[in-house]
Formats: structure tokens, C-alpha cells, sequence
């Protein structure tokens, strides 16, 4: 932590406040903004026929082998440590029904990278949250804080890892784009700029604003995500797994307050100044009245 | 049996807008050939412009590639499917598409005579011929388990390949050493790439092998000099690029769940997947089921009834037995999906009950112990 | 810190102590079953539950009952209350023990284990937003701090051992490290304050996953407060058992005054937690989520209960003392196992229980954690020294021998 003379005058009085339990600072922390050249993907459920390609693509990109169910089929019922994409489905008690793919949403302010100890789980280039094996203790921590329940783990390793979609960035790296999005024959979902993606969105609810929910989820959602999604009319986000997080990002409050009382770590050394003293004079004192001081 | 001419429906399937019936009528000799280019140009997986220019090499240039053809340890059965190939039949095979120099079964001459028409071929096309090797070759005692002529198989396989334009074994025996080379293998049998070390050898295994998957690669040698794409055990990519499992008729059974358990149960009846009787189709590739020997439709064993025996997979067929299953290789998802909030995780009868009678111990003992405190005496409690 | 205070003395290897080792030989059988075939294969965690019972009680619940020390240190340094006094080492040495069991939990919990030595070391791969971070550097430091203010009980029991090697350098060590204590023991002060304070502030990372009324963002100053109640009630509960199975002086007066300390502490949490709800327009939740209601009124009924019992009675015996201070302990946990587990809800139709194994593992544990703690007071000057009456002696040993083992466990500090 460096320590510069802007953040060391903004600190003491930020401490003063935490010390007070003042939310006062809490404004401190704005609200993270999307890297300009942050790319994602778009969901369109209205789309999507569930024939699982992207699944089937998933797997394959990212060498995840294992086969659940007797070894003859991959069919993960949620997110795990052989899936890091899962077509699901719904029916409401109507019969309206609806498909669902899920993945890591790539937040703009992701808790998974807000607790991980070391870094293991980063923003990376373009937006995209990375994992990094080595700096992973596997505490699981990403996965208590994750409000979409993304980050899976590897029960059944000796020497597990965290398993998450990367948005195949080794394949944007050799110019191509995530597996699922260049299988899927019906362009349920896409790649792209989160601009562009944004804009597609919107231009479809513009266009045929009776057969979605009017609102791009993830635009705002959570602080905002990556990946963007819409629905068709009548099923709400709720119902296919999109929690409503409103539109502060998960770890801000939490951060904001650690980072209130911690700030410039000048706290801990205030109080532990002040111990020391106290410690320091009490016992001077009982040295001087006897050993059963009783102040 | 021959073809006749059809004017074909818009979009027809030939070049030139015909199409093929199964009728008698007068389809020539020539166009007949034609055919067979187009046929195994298709097998191979090149456009009709190839046929077309298969065609004009070796039946109108007269430039036949030269074949010879050699056996070992094997039962002839890849050669006799061959010569149920009805496009083209026999006769045309020989005489117009391939210039048959050497092979033991259909050689007219015999003896030395015919070991020199070999030798003969072999000086003529020097660099140029196709080498097509039909079983296996014992490697124990010096080879001495299989003699041609006074010659052991593998000097007669080296000698052959030495001057080869392709090297093409064709059937499993060939391949990687099939039947002979099944436990405990007494021949020290194996295929040709593993008798010719460091050679290119396209590799047709199957028991036997498909006719087309060897007269495409042959014409495609012939006509263009080339090769088709391999895989890493030499198998023509087009031909088993895929397991059988990808591309079964039975596959909407195995989605669904839908499984013959005996042999003659309800679910054979009704051609149900065979996954269960043991069909390798999952770990093998092969395509017998875009494919059919001697254009029969059906005419293999899934087609009949009968699971995958894994005959073009090293390791599976004549290593495992039939009645056992095998893991997928490639599994694809099912067709039933995960609910939004599929539900999981453990709680266990046993996990509960042990986890509530510690709990309930430690609270009722800890209870007990300040119970026998209460009897104490007061003066024990002050005397601190 | 050098009170009337002797070793114990005695056989190590009684019939109780057995016991307790079997039971922590059958944790370490199925520990190396855990690091063969990974944590799934013993363990019910999943996915959405990824912290199960060993963060839950381990870490969690276990270092909060070893706050024994910190509590009379508060008590002792800063309120300068020196009557405590006496109380303290024990308290320190539970303590250390209950943060060294915490610790070595975590190394068994931690998926890639071998990575943890990253987290103390690579100092310019730390991240400052993650609260886990910050609880794991100041538990690893507190556990040193823990067995270095322990450490003039082991110089001294050097002193007394024949060595003269050891005694010359224990008695070389012992000056220095007493004039240093202050500083330690202030550092001893600010760790505690600060983990506990962010094992709380972790599960606010949760967000949403955590029940509306449990979910608050004064659960780092709840955690708190209630990790120095539990320290309280851990320290009535231990030195109860521990004189009653060694035959020493009672502390009972002491232990009294140790009630009038935290009846008020139990009201502040409370005030704090009733306040939190009412403020935030939570408080009608508390009759209308089902379970949920259920588990928070049995958890407020915990925190109610000692506070009436204390100030009821104007001289409690020690057994209403222990089972007061059975309560808070009881209250405390329930408190962190709702925040963790019972209240944490992930989503839908999943579910948790610890397996059989995990339990195992954490009874084993914990019987190795008491054995240790036998062992040392019965080898260091831990404990007053002062014997009881050899009437009481027996009487007290006879109970404990009557007992099922676990019943020891509250005293250990876990």
C-alpha cells in the first residue's frame, strides 16, 4: 500500500470517520466503470433452442473432458468443475417457458476479485475476469461472494482449481471469438464490443419491444456486467436465475467500509499506539501501587 | 443389373443434371465409368470437377495407376469385398480404372511367372505404382511364418515398398496387425507401418474394408498425386474422421434412452441402440454408416442389428469383447436439461443424526456437570 | 505474569487422554483420506456451499471461543483490573491452542494448500479490497503473539527443569521478553480486534445470499462484541472444568465478576442488533420468515437468558455461572453458524449438512486440542497451584470420569 500525501490527508480523515462508524465516506467509492474496450457477450433467450451446441463447444475449448451420467452423456445440471456454460430451462406455472444460458457474467466490479487474497481472479484485458492457478490457494471465498454463483470448484481433485469461463481469451488471443458464441446457429448469443452489444440490445427492444422484458439485464445490474442479457416477455430475469442486485455492485458497501476503517492502515496504528500507551501506564501505575491494581 | 439415364428434377444431385435409377436401360460403358469416378471422387470428399478430371486420366488418358497388390496374413476377405464393388464392377475395376499388375487372386499366371510380372511392374511404374498390402506380417524368427515364392512377407514388403509411389494397407490385418496379431499374437504379426518403419502408409482398416474408402484414396494418388488428410493412425481423414457413434441411424435412440438389452428383447426388435448388447461405435471411427459396402443400404452390422464390433479401431476390435461397453468418446449433451435452480448439495441421514448427538451431548453433559457444581458446597465456592 | 502458578503435574497418558487421542487418530485416518481424494470425497461442501463446517465452527465459532485471552487482556491491560489476573494464562494458553486448531483447519479446508505460504510472503500480490486477507495475516500473526505471551509459562517450566543449559537460557529470555510484553501484548490486543471484527465483514461480501436478518453492515461490530462475550463465557467454562478435574482452588468470586462484565456487553449486542433491524424497517421480518424467525429468536432467547440469570441473582452459584456461560458460548456460535450456513442461502434447493466425515475431523480435532491442553497444564506453570481439599479432589475427578468426553470440549476453548 503505497502511502502518498494525498491518500495519507485523505486517510487520516477518512479513519476519523470510520473510527466514528460515520457512513459519511461512503461516497467515497464511485461506481467502477466498464474498461473502454470491455467486450462480452449477449444472451437473446428468445433465441435460443437449447440444442446445446455451445455446451458441447465449451467443453471442447476449454478441455474439459469429464462426462457426467455414466460416462455417456454432458449433461451438468449446473454450473461445476466440468462446466463453465450450462443451457437450462424454465417453465413458469403458466407453461411459458424459456431457455437459459449461464456463465461468468464478467461484472464491471466483480466480487470474486474484490476478496481474492492474492489476485488469482483479476480484471483483466478487455474487461474479462481471469484466473490465475498459481496465485489461488482455493479458499473458495469467490464462490461465497459471487451473487451469481459462477466460480465452481473441483470437489473431487486432489489438487483442485477454481473453474470459470474466461471468455476464452486464448482464443481472442488467437483472434477468434468464444467458442459458444461462434457455434450457436441461431446467434442467440453473441460476441462483441459491450458497446456494440449494448446498443444491439436496445435496438431490439426498440424494434420488437412486445416480445421482451423491456430492460437489458447486466447493463446496470450488480454495478454492471459484461455479459448482457434479454428476455422474452412475461418471464422475468428473477425467474432464470439473474438475481436483483440493483445497481450498486456487490462489494462496493463492503469495501467501502473495510476500506474506511483501514484506509492507509492508519486505524490499526492509531489503536495500537493507544494500547501500548494504556498497557504502558497501567503497568507503571500497579508497579507503583501493588499488584492488584484495580482502576 | 445397370443404369439408365433420367431427365433429374431441378437441383438434381449430378453434374450435368442427371441422376441414377435403379432400372435396366442403356447407360454405356464409358458413362458408367464416369460414375464411378464421381462415386469415389465423393468418398474422398473432392468437388465433381475431380471426378471429372479422375475420369479423363485414367479412362480417356488410358492413364491407369499401376496397382500391385500383395497378401499375407489374411483371409482375402478386403479383396473379395472389393470385387462386389458394383459401381464399378469387376471387370471395369480391372481393365479401365486401375491397371491390376500383381495379385494372387485374380492373377491368371502363376509361379515364377507371376513373381515376374511383379517384378516387371515394379521396374516399369519404378516410383510411381501403388502398393497395396492386404495382411499381416509376422515379425517372429525372422518372418518365417508366411513365405511368397521362397520369401519371407517382410522382405517381399520391402522389396515392393522400397520403389512405391502410396503405400496402402488396406483392412485392420494390414493396418495394425488384426486377427493374427490378437493375443498372444504367436506370429509376432504387425501391420505394415510397423513393419516399414518411417514410410507414409495410408492405412483402410475394417474387417473388411470398405471398397470406396481404398478406391478414392487410390483414384485421388492416381489422378493427382496426392494423398488424402491422415489421422494420427494413418486412417484417410475423410472416411473416419468421425466415430460411428456421430453419425449411427440408431443415434436419436441412445439421446433419448431408448436401449435393446438382449438380443431379441422388445427394443432390438423395435432398433433401438445396441449401446448396451457392447456396440464400439462410441470409440470407433469409421464410415460405415454414410458409406455401405457394395451399396447395400444396411448392408453392416448396426444396419442389421448387430453392435458396433470396433473392427477399424486398434485396441478395440479383437481386444475387447463384444459384450462390453465402452466409455463415450466424445459425449454431447442430452436432450433433457437442467432445471434454472437445478437443486443439489449433501445432507445425510447418518451426517445429521451424528452431527445432532454431539451437539445434544456436549450441551447435556455440559447441563449435568453444572448440576453436580449446584451440590457443591458453598465454602468450596468461596475459598478463592 | 508470574502469579501462584505450578504445573499440574500427574500421569499424561490416563484413560480420558486415550480416548481423546483415538478420537484424533480417526480424524488424521480420514485427513489423509481428504488429501488423496480431495474435499468432496469427505466432506458435503458443494458448489453453492463452499464453506461448510470447518470455516463455520473451526474458524469461525473456534476462534471466538479462543477469545478467552483477548477478553481478560482487555479486562486486565487496558481496564487495569489486575484481580483477573489469575485467570489469564489459562485463557492465553486456550487461546493459542483454539487459534492454532483454527489455523490448521484452514490449511485442511484450502483447496490448493500447498499455494498458502503465497499469502503471508508475496506481498506485492496482495490484494487490499479482500477482508479474507486481511483476517488471514492477522490470525497467522496472532497465533504467533498468542504463544509468545504464553512463552515465560514454558521458560519458566525450563527454569524449573533440571537443564541447566535450558535454565540458563530461559532465564536469559525471560527478562528481556517481560519488558517487551507490553508491546506484544498490545499487538495481542489490535489482532483480535481487527479479525474478529472482519470474519463478520466477510460475510457481507455475500450480499443478498445472506438472510435480510442477518445480513447487516454492523456485522463486523456484532461479530466483535460477541467474540468477547464468548471469550468470557470460555474462561468460566474452563476454569470451572479444569478445577473441578485437577483438584484445584475455585475461582468462583472472580467468575462472578467475570458475569457482571459481560451481562452488559450482552445487552449492547442487543441493543446493536435490534437497533440495526429497526432502523433498517427489518424488525417485522423477525415473525414472518418461518425458520428463519425461528432460529433468530432462539438465538436472541440465548443472548436474553444469561443477562436475566446475572442480574437476577445477586450471588450465582458456579453452576448457574457455567450454565450462563454455556449460553453466551451457545449464543455466540449459533450467531456465527446462522451467518455462515444456517442463513446463508445461496439459491434455491440446495442444501448442507456437515457429512459425517467432516464432523469426525472436527471432534478429532478438537480431542486432539484438549489433549494438548492436559498435557501442558500438567507439565508448564499454567494453573494456580494451590491443591483443594483431596475430598473435592476426587469428587471432582469422579464426575469428569462419569462424563462422556465431549462434555470437556466447551472448556478447551472450542
Amino acid at each position: 500500500m503505497s502511502l502518498s500525501r494525498r491518500s495519507l490527508l485523505k486517510g487520516l480523515a477518512t479513519a476519523g470517520a470510520g473510527i466514528a462508524g460515520l457512513p459519511a465516506a461512503g461516497q467515497a467509492k464511485e461506481l467502477k466503470r466498464r474498461p473502454d474496450d470491455a467486450v462480452g457477450l449477449l444472451y437473446d433467450a428468445t433465441k435460443c433452442i437449447g440444442c446445446k451446441a455451445c455446451m458441447t463447444a465449451c467443453r471442447e475449448a476449454n478441455g474439459l473432458t469429464a462426462a457426467e451420467r455414466d460416462g455417456k452423456w454432458y449433461d451438468p445440471q449446473s454450473l461445476s468443475g466440468n462446466a463453465k456454460n450450462v443451457i437450462s430451462f424454465y417453465r413458469g406455472p403458466k407453461g411459458e417457458e424459456s431457455f437459459m444460458k449461464m456463465q461468468c457474467m464478467h461484472c464491471v466490479d466483480p466480487a470474486c476479485v474484490s476478496v481474492c487474497m492474492l489476485g488469482a481472479l483479476k480484471k483483466g484485458d478487455k474487461g474479462i475476469v481471469t484466473y490465475d492457478a498459481d496465485a489461488c490457494v482455493g479458499c473458495r471465498y469467490c464462490q461465497v461472494a459471487c451473487p451469481f454463483n459462477v466460480p465452481a470448484f473441483e470437489w473431487g481433485k486432489a489438487t483442485p482449481k477454481i473453474v470459470k469461463c474466461e471468455l476464452c481469451r486464448d482464443r481472442l488471443a488467437q483472434g477468434k471469438i468464444p467458442a459458444c458464441a461462434e457455434v450457436c446457429p441461431r446467434h442467440a448469443v453473441i460476441f462483441g464490443s459491450y458497446t456494440e452489444l449494448l446498443e444491439e440490445a436496445h435496438r431490439r427492444l426498440a424494434t420488437e419491444p412486445k416480445r421482451y422484458v423491456p430492460k437489458v439485464y447486466g447493463e446496470k445490474d450488480g454495478g454492471g456486467t459484461q455479459v448482457l442479457y434479454l428476455t422474452a416477455a412475461g418471464i422475468p430475469f428473477e425467474k432464470l436465475g439473474l438475481p436483483a442486485l440493483g445497481e450498486k455492485s456487490v462489494p462496493s458497501l463492503p469495501e467501502t467500509i473495510q476500506h474506511t476503517i483501514y484506509k492507509g492502515f492508519l486505524a490499526p496504528v492509531v489503536l495500537y499506539g493507544a494500547l501500548g500507551a494504556v498497557i504502558f501506564r497501567n503497568r507503571r501505575k500497579s508497579a507503583a501501587g501493588g499488584e492488584e491494581g484495580d482502576a | 443389373m445397370s443404369f439408365t439415364v433420367v431427365k433429374a428434377q431441378p437441383g438434381g444431385e449430378l453434374p450435368g443434371g442427371e441422376a441414377l435409377t435403379w432400372s435396366d436401360g442403356g447407360l454405356g460403358r464409358r458413362e458408367f465409368l464416369r460414375r464411378a469416378c464421381i462415386i469415389a471422387a465423393g468418398v474422398v470428399g473432392l468437388p465433381s470437377s475431380a471426378a471429372a478430371k479422375m475420369y479423363e486420366e485414367t479412362v480417356v488418358k488410358g492413364k491407369k495407376p499401376s496397382v500391385i497388390w500383395l497378401h499375407f496374413q489374411e483371409c482375402t476377405g478386403c479383396t473379395e469385398s472389393l470385387l462386389r464393388a458394383e459401381h464399378p464392377p469387376l471387370d471395369d475395376l480391372l481393365l479401365d480404372l486401375i491397371s491390376l499388375d500383381y495379385h494372387e487372386t485374380l492373377l491368371a499366371a502363376a509361379g515364377k511367372q507371376a513373381e515376374a510380372a511383379r517384378t516387371q511392374a515394379m521396374r516399369a511404374n519404378a516410383g510411381k505404382y501403388i502398393l497395396v498390402v492386404e495382411g499381416a506380417i509376422p515379425m517372429k524368427d525372422n518372418g518365417i511364418y508366411c513365405k511368397v515364392g521362397g520369401k519371407t512377407a517382410v522382405e517381399i514388403l520391402n522389396e515392393c515398398a522400397a520403389q512405391a509411389g502410396a503405400i496402402i494397407a488396406i483392412g485392420s490385418c494390414a493396418s495394425w496387425g488384426g486377427i493374427p496379431s490378437s493375443d498372444p499374437n504367436p506370429t509376432g504379426a504387425v501391420g505394415v507401418t510397423g513393419a516399414l518403419k518411417g514410410k507414409t502408409v495410408v492405412t483402410i482398416p475394417g474387417c473388411p474394408a470398405n471398397p470406396y474408402n481404398f478406391l478414392g484414396t487410390a483414384l485421388q494418388f492416381a489422378t493427382f498425386g496426392t494423398l488424402p488428410a491422415l489421422d494420427s493412425k494413418g486412417r484417410p481423414k475423410f472416411a473416419y474422421g468421425r466415430t460411428i457413434h456421430e453419425d449411427c441411424p440408431r443415434r436419436p435412440h441412445f439421446d433419448a434412452g431408448r436401449f435393446a438389452l438382449k438380443y431379441g428383447d422388445q427394443g432390438h426388435r423395435d432398433g433401438w441402440c445396441l449401446y448396451q448388447l457392447g456396440c464400439k461405435g462410441p470409440v470407433t471411427h469409421a464410415n460405415c454408416s454414410l458409406q455401405p459396402f457394395g451399396e447395400v443400404p444396411g448392408a453392416w452390422p448396426i444396419g442389421i442389428g448387430h453392435p458396433c464390433f470396433g473392427c477399424t479401431e486398434q485396441f478395440v476390435g479383437f481386444s475387447i469383447a463384444q459384450s462390453t461397453t465402452v466409455p463415450i468418446e466424445n459425449p454431447t449433451p442430452s436432450t433433457t436439461f437442467a432445471a434454472v435452480n437445478s437443486g443439489g448439495g449433501k445432507m445425510g441421514v447418518a451426517a445429521v443424526g451424528v452431527g445432532g448427538a454431539i451437539l445434544g451431548a456436549v450441551v447435556s453433559a455440559g447441563y449435568k456437570f453444572s448440576t453436580t457444581l449446584d451440590a457443591e458446597e458453598p465454602s468450596a465456592d468461596e475459598e478463592a | 505474569m508470574s502469579h501462584a502458578t505450578a504445573p499440574v503435574g500427574g500421569r499424561i497418558l490416563t484413560k480420558p487422554m486415550l480416548v481423546l487421542l483415538g478420537l484424533f487418530g480417526l480424524a488424521a485416518a480420514l485427513l489423509l483420506w481428504r488429501f488423496i481424494q480431495g474435499l468432496g470425497a469427505v466432506t458435503a461442501m458443494s458448489d453453492r456451499y463452499p464453506w461448510g463446517l470447518w470455516i463455520a465452527y473451526d474458524v469461525v465459532t473456534g476462534t471466538a471461543l479462543a477469545c478467552g485471552g483477548y477478553a481478560l487482556a482487555i479486562l486486565i491491560y487496558i481496564l487495569n483490573k489486575g484481580r483477573f489476573h489469575p485467570l489469564i494464562r489459562s485463557a492465553i494458553l486456550t487461546s493459542a491452542l483454539g487459534y492454532t486448531l483454527g489455523g490448521f483447519s484452514v490449511i485442511v479446508d484450502l483447496g490448493r494448500f500447498w499455494n498458502v505460504w503465497k499469502v503471508p510472503t508475496l506481498f506485492w500480490k496482495w490484494n487490499f479490497s479482500s477482508i479474507l486477507l486481511e483476517v488471514a495475516l492477522c490470525i497467522m500473526a496472532y497465533m504467533f503473539v498468542l504463544w509468545i505471551e504464553l512463552a515465560p509459562a514454558f521458560l519458566e517450566g525450563a527454569k524449573a527443569a533440571g537443564n541447566p543449559k535450558l535454565r540458563r537460557l530461559a532465564e536469559k529470555t525471560l527478562g528481556p521478553l517481560e519488558k517487551a510484553m507490553p508491546f506484544i501484548v498490545a499487538l495481542g490486543l489490535l489482532l483480535p480486534t481487527m479479525h474478529q471484527s472482519s470474519l463478520g465483514s466477510l460475510m457481507m461480501l455475500a450480499g443478498q445470499k445472506v438472510h435480510p436478518l442477518w445480513q447487516t453492515p454492523l456485522l463486523p461490530l456484532l461479530f466483535l462484541i460477541s467474540c468477547i462475550c464468548m471469550g468470557y463465557g470460555v474462561v468460566v467454562l474452563e476454569s470451572a472444568l479444569s478445577s473441578t478435574y485437577f483438584g484445584l482452588p475455585r475461582e468462583t468470586p472472580l467468575l462472578r465478576r467475570l458475569g457482571r462484565v459481560v451481562a452488559p456487553l450482552l445487552g449492547l449486542y442487543l441493543v446493536l442488533r435490534l437497533g440495526d433491524l429497526a432502523i433498517h424497517g427489518k424488525l417485522g421480518l423477525i415473525f414472518t420468515s418461518g425458520f428463519f424467525s425461528v432460529l433468530f429468536l432462539a438465538e436472541m432467547a440465548l443472548f436474553v437468558t444469561p443477562i436475566v440469570m446475572f442480574y437476577t441473582e445477586a450471588k450465582p452459584k458456579l453452576g448457574q455461572l457455567f450454565r450462563g456461560a454455556m449460553m453466551i458460548v451457545l449464543a455466540g456460535a449459533l450467531y456465527r453458524f446462522s451467518t455462515f450456513l444456517v442463513a446463508f442461502r445461496p439459491s434455491k434447493g440446495w442444501v448442507y449438512f456437515p457429512s459425517v466425515g467432516e464432523t469426525l475431523i472436527t471432534v478429532g480435532l478438537i480431542a486432539g486440542e484438549i489433549a494438548a491442553y492436559i498435557f501442558v497444564v500438567k507439565k508448564f506453570p499454567i494453573l494456580q497451584s494451590r491443591p483443594r481439599r483431596a475430598t473435592v479432589r476426587r469428587l471432582g475427578a469422579d464426575v469428569i470420569d462419569r462424563l462422556p468426553i465431549p462434555s470437556t470440549a466447551p472448556a478447551s476453548g472450542d
